[in-house]
């Protein structure tokens, strides 16, 4: 679970550069918030992406078609108590989806969070509710099961420190770690 | 020379230890007034016997301790006290006492007088390695506190705490075992992955605890003196929230194995399962009851969480219905309450909801309340707080009037675990 500095980093800009191209739906709150959350949301939810995947040699060889790379975007974020997937992450959901069942011996582990309100058992229980719901979607799009791992850490890995609306929004989230 | 040593070894020790300080933020203004006169001391000591016994009578919140400033006379023995002054200044008892040194430490001798019957009612001589002169403190603190109080005194015994610093995957997890003013720290465990939910056994002598240090949660149990450790569980999914039965053979927890986190009991000796929840929810958070025959936990059944009680073999009652957050539930040692946390118009709040009559009353205005630990003599509650963008850890008296704060030096602390009666 140690991550070199620069993958943190580059996946940081990549997760940055493509969050800059979201689009803010939903209501003022959830707009800010993902507008901020682009700037940040990087930094801290860095998997072990890059460096790892490339070592594998996962998608190599595979004609460098779509469903052959990491999707770049592995961090989706959730409305407060809520595990449901908003309409704007399907699509990172799909890519995901179509990486893994081109890469039937890749495997990722889904990483719960949850904001830091409300106890810290509870919450982990919560992580886990949404991480389970993004397992789901991905089994709905014929990933199979045994390549996806759900491990939830609740609020004991936040993104962004902070007790405001800023970082509670960064911080609940599910991170696709390969 | 050795006023240089002892220098350089205080800072070396200092770097293995992230001891508390406690700031007392609201008195109880019905608490009994008491004075504990400084000690006579035969020479500089490294520990203020006095202070440490004033300091812990005051945090209990039964005791109002007159500051030493308005202090006109400063007798050492129960034979020079002027009860006249004391009851000029409404004092009600008063500690006096001497530290002498012997062979290898010090011998406490130190009388707790009743100031308005003008009479003795405690007199000891306590002996104690010079390293021990906090410890010593404590012991006299609990004899005290009994003397008046009728209630054991819970001042000799340790928490466990956790602590984190940074942000994101570079964050250093540890867990702390600490006396129970925040002293005398020392480092159980280290990790770069989260560490939760630490749990004393009821001898003191282990802690189970959850670590993510292999990249998924287990349960640990880890001996407080030797660090011998065992892994109890890593199954699929959440391993968590374990805590004691009363007679430390078995061990409640949180395991989502088969499918939504449900509520097991693991026979620590065979380590057999029993399952004890079966619901569509979530189930965690378990606590037993005193008499070790049923357990409360949090459950979402209901649409969020609320506190469900079951006997072990039965089915579950819900037991909260004041608001639509009741979570992380501990019993009082006499069963007859709970500690919980609690959201209200106020945030989350440690709370006591009396289990005969269902009343919740909120403890305290510690805001970001969590985990809620009782001392083994039900007299106070600690619990992780926010305090200047900071966790610290809070505690409060079991009527509410008295509350008080650990803050650390520096990172974040949470999730206290109050020991058991140590002696």
């Amino acid at each position: 679970m140690q991550f070199k500095p620069y993958a943190r980093t580059l996946i940081a800009a990549m997760s940055m550069a493509v969050m800059a191209g979201c689009s803010s739906t939903g209501g003022t709150q959830e707009g800010s918030m993902d507008g901020t959350a682009g700037g940040t949301a990087g930094v801290g939810t860095g998997t072990a992406g890059a460096g790892q995947a490339s070592g594998s040699g996962l998608g190599e060889g595979a004609g460098q078609m779509a469903g052959s790379r990491i999707p770049e975007v592995r961090t989706i974020y959730f409305a407060y108590d809520s595990d449901t997937i908003r309409p704007e992450f399907q699509s990172v959901l799909e890519a995901h989806a179509r990486f893994l069942q081109n890469n039937g011996n890749a495997s990722v582990v889904l990483q719960g969070h949850t904001d830091e309100r409300g106890t810290r058992e509870y919450n982990l229980a919560l992580g886990e509710r949404r991480a389970d719901s993004v397992k789901r979607f991905l089994s709905v799009q014929g990933v199979s099961p045994s390549q996806v791992e759900v491990v939830s850490y609740g609020e004991e890995r936040p993104a962004a420190r902070g007790s405001n609306e800023e970082a509670y929004a960064q911080n609940r989230r599910v991170v696709f770690a390969y | 020379m050795t006023t240089w040593l002892a220098a350089v070894l205080l800072l070396c020790t200092s770097l293995a230890q992230a001891d508390l300080t406690i700031d007392i933020t609201q008195g109880n203004e019905q608490a009994t007034p008491i004075a504990v006169v400084p000690f006579a001391e035969g020479e500089n000591l490294p520990q203020d016997v006095a202070r440490i016994i004033s300091d812990d009578l005051e945090r209990s919140g039964y005791f109002a301790p007159l500051e030493r400033e308005a202090m006109f006379a400063r007798p050492t023995r129960g034979d020079d006290v002027s009860f006249g002054d004391w009851q000029a200044l409404d004092t009600r008892y008063l500690v006096v006492g001497r530290v002498s040194r012997t062979g290898g430490g010090v011998e406490i001798q130190y009388e707790l007088m009743n100031v308005s019957g003008e009479s003795r009612m405690l007199g000891e001589v306590i002996t104690a390695g010079q390293d021990q002169m906090r410890a010593a403190a404590h012991r006299i603190s609990d004899k005290i506190f009994e003397e008046i109080t009728g209630i054991r005194g819970a001042f000799s015994t340790r928490i466990a705490y956790v602590t984190s610093q940074g942000v994101g995957d570079e964050t250093a997890y540890q867990l702390f075992v600490a006396d129970a003013d925040g002293r005398n720290s020392r480092q159980v465990l280290s990790s770069d992955e989260p560490i939760m939910s630490p749990a004393w056994s009821p001898d003191g002598g282990k802690l189970a605890y959850v670590s993510f240090e292999s990249g998924r949660p287990g349960i640990y149990v880890q001996e407080v003196a030797s660090g011998r450790r065992v892994r109890l569980t890593s199954f699929e999914g959440l391993n968590s929230a374990p805590t004691w039965s009363p007679d430390g053979r078995r061990l409640a927890m949180a395991l989502s194995r088969d499918g939504q986190p449900e509520i097991y009991v693991m026979d620590v000796a065979s380590q057999n399962l029993q399952r004890v929840t079966n619901s569509q929810s979530i189930e965690t958070e378990p606590a037993w009851s005193p008499d070790g025959n049923s357990l409360i936990y949090t459950s979402d059944r209901s649409g969020g969480p609320q506190i469900y009680r079951q006997s072990l073999g039965g089915s579950p009652e819900r037991i909260t219905f004041t608001g639509n957050y009741n979570a992380r539930a501990r019993f009082a040692p006499d069963g007859e309450s709970i500690f919980l946390i609690h959201r209200g118009g106020n945030g989350y709040r440690v709370a006591k909801q009396d289990l005969e009559s269902g009343r919740l009353v909120e403890l305290g205005d510690a805001r970001q309340a969590e985990s809620p630990s009782v001392a083994p003599n039900g007299t106070m509650v600690i619990f992780a707080t926010q305090q200047g963008g900071n966790g610290v850890l809070g505690g409060v008296s079991a009527d509410g009037r008295a509350s008080f704060r650990l803050p650390a030096a520096q990172g974040d602390v949470r999730e206290p675990a109050w020991s058991p009666f140590l002696n």
